[in-house]
């Protein structure tokens, strides 16, 4: 049997030492003034976000809470764009905002590089992932895609309405990330349970945090040894044999890296599918528009990724600084939102419109600056051929109850619940 | 009429290659590369301009004749 002494139990001990950060008081319930007092994981932003960012854009830009130990929300974007572009004041060593602040020695790597990751070292953790995932390399995806899309279609034979974000969007995703992995596909329901615990529970007490977040590093623990028992052509063999700097990667950037592979490919795209079937389901023009066109899917797939950008990132300060006219403090969060960013009538014309056939289209949905989503080119693939097959095999559907949709709480949002009406 | 790509900006989000697929192309790393010497034949101009126009990094220029 092949042996890999980077993964001990020493590796994992190594790693529970490195959580010492700053934690800081959960605090939940009503929001009093989005301005100061705002909460992304509240169900009135869960619910509709747009409404609140619109109002901040007018009145307070740049919004503030003590939540979360302390936390900016920029809705403009040229101040998401600012930030984006600015690694020097800001850190990417926690890309997801909580009540936990890893400790400063983390970056430049942080937990789950190179999404994680400051300059200089980002580059080169992030070289490494980028040829698996160009265009090309994403296009050998597709025929399997489209396969799975249509079996998943298969099985709503006989039913009047069907879940579209559950028994359709989720698994898309799921499919394909799991098969570039190397990971086994009747896993694909665990992966549910670790996302909605990364990205979701971010709010739970810190202690219940951390316990559930070690499950999704157990389970891949158990898919590293399998590789190193068993290698074959995937990203996790791949990932075990990657060097940089003329050595082999750490065992916590191997397992940081696969985690990021993992969680940021999958409910990022799960979203915007369902969100995308949303607003067709309830824009009968659309629908029919596209039906009749399919050419314009590709266009009309953008502004879909403008106006309901399921990403938003955080950034650490690393100084205390007056930035654009407020004082930010050390370790002060920032909510980038590339969603506030999409709908700024500064930057695009009816911003708060879905205009399918938008030609002139400089969104922010996968960030702008050195840390534009790796996996842009697949979930573009994913989106694409979602949309294709769903349209070409279900051309009428309607929202079955609008009132029964259900979205994401926290910084990626798109409809968890989807039901829809098919004949 | 001719583009060119700023690489100290561009990023990779490959909306140039996809849109103008007759003027630019991607390395192996997915970043943008213009073809030839980065001249627009006739008849694609449209595309040199929607590539300019829906590059969220502004790292393409295009310079009239």
């Amino acid at each position: 049997m092949a042996t890999d002494d980077r993964f001990t139990e020493d590796f994992r001990e190594a790693r529970e030492d490195e959580l010492l950060g700053t934690i800081a008081e959960v605090v939940t319930g009503p929001v009093a003034d989005w301005a100061t007092d705002f909460s992304h994981v509240e169900p009135e932003w869960a619910a509709d976000p747009y409404p609140i960012q619109d109002d901040l854009r007018q009145r307070c830009p740049i919004a503030h809470t003590g939540r979360f130990g302390g936390a900016w929300l920029p809705t403009r974007y040229e101040d998401v764009a600012a930030i984006a572009y600015d690694t020097e004041r800001f850190s990417s060593r926690s890309i997801i905002l909580s009540n936990f602040r890893p400790p400063r020695e983390l970056a430049p790597i942080g937990g789950s590089p190179p999404i994680s990751s400051d300059p200089p070292f980002h580059h080169d953790a992030r070289k490494l992932l980028l040829p698996a995932f160009t265009k090309a390399a994403v296009h050998r995806q597709e025929p399997a895609t489209r396969a799975f899309c249509h079996s998943l279609i298969d099985g709503f034979a006989g039913q009047d309405v069907v879940d579209a974000a559950g028994d359709y969007a989720q698994h898309i995703p799921i499919r394909v990330i799991s098969d570039m992995l190397g990971f086994p596909p009747e896993d694909g329901p665990r992966f549910r349970v670790f996302v909605e615990d990364l990205l979701e529970g971010i709010n739970l007490p810190p202690d219940e945090r951390i316990e559930r977040v070690s499950r999704l590093f157990d389970y891949l623990l158990v898919q590293v040894h399998d590789h190193i028992d068993n290698p074959r052509d995937d990203l996790t063999t791949y990932l075990l044999n990657a060097e940089l700097y003329g050595h082999k990667l750490g065992p916590d950037h191997v397992v940081g890296t696969m985690a990021l592979l993992l969680i940021a490919g999958i409910d990022t795209t799960w979203s915007a599918i369902g969100s995308s079937l949303w607003h067709l389901a309830k824009t009968p023009a659309d629908r029919e528009r596209l039906v009749a066109e399919p050419a314009l899917l590709p266009t009309a797939l953008e502004e879909f990724l403008r106006a309901f950008a399921p990403v938003t990132m955080a950034r650490l300060v690393k100084e205390d600084m007056n930035w654009h006219g407020v004082d930010m403090k050390a370790d002060d969060w920032i909510l980038l939102s590339f969603p506030a960013a999409n709908r700024d009538p500064a930057q695009f014309d009816r911003a708060a419109e879905v205009v399918i056939d938008r030609t002139v289209n400089r969104h922010a949905a996968f960030g702008l600056g050195i840390h534009r989503c790796v996996g842009s080119h697949l979930a573009r693939m994913e989106l694409r051929v979602a949309l294709e097959v769903w349209l070409e095999r279900i051309k009428e559907f309607t929202l079955a109850d609008p009132a029964a949709v259900t979205w994401s709480a926290g910084q990626i949002r798109g409809p968890r619940s989807l039901p829809l009406r098919i004949r | 009429m001719k583009v060119r790509i700023d690489h100290e900006r561009c990023q990779g989000h490959g909306r140039c290659y996809d849109l103008a697929p007759g003027l630019f192309g991607d390395d192996d790393e997915g970043y943008g590369t213009v073809l030839g010497d980065g001249t627009v034949p006739p008849g694609q101009e449209h595309d040199a301009r929607l590539a300019e126009l829906n590059c969220p990094e502004r790292a393409i220029d295009v310079e009239e004749a």
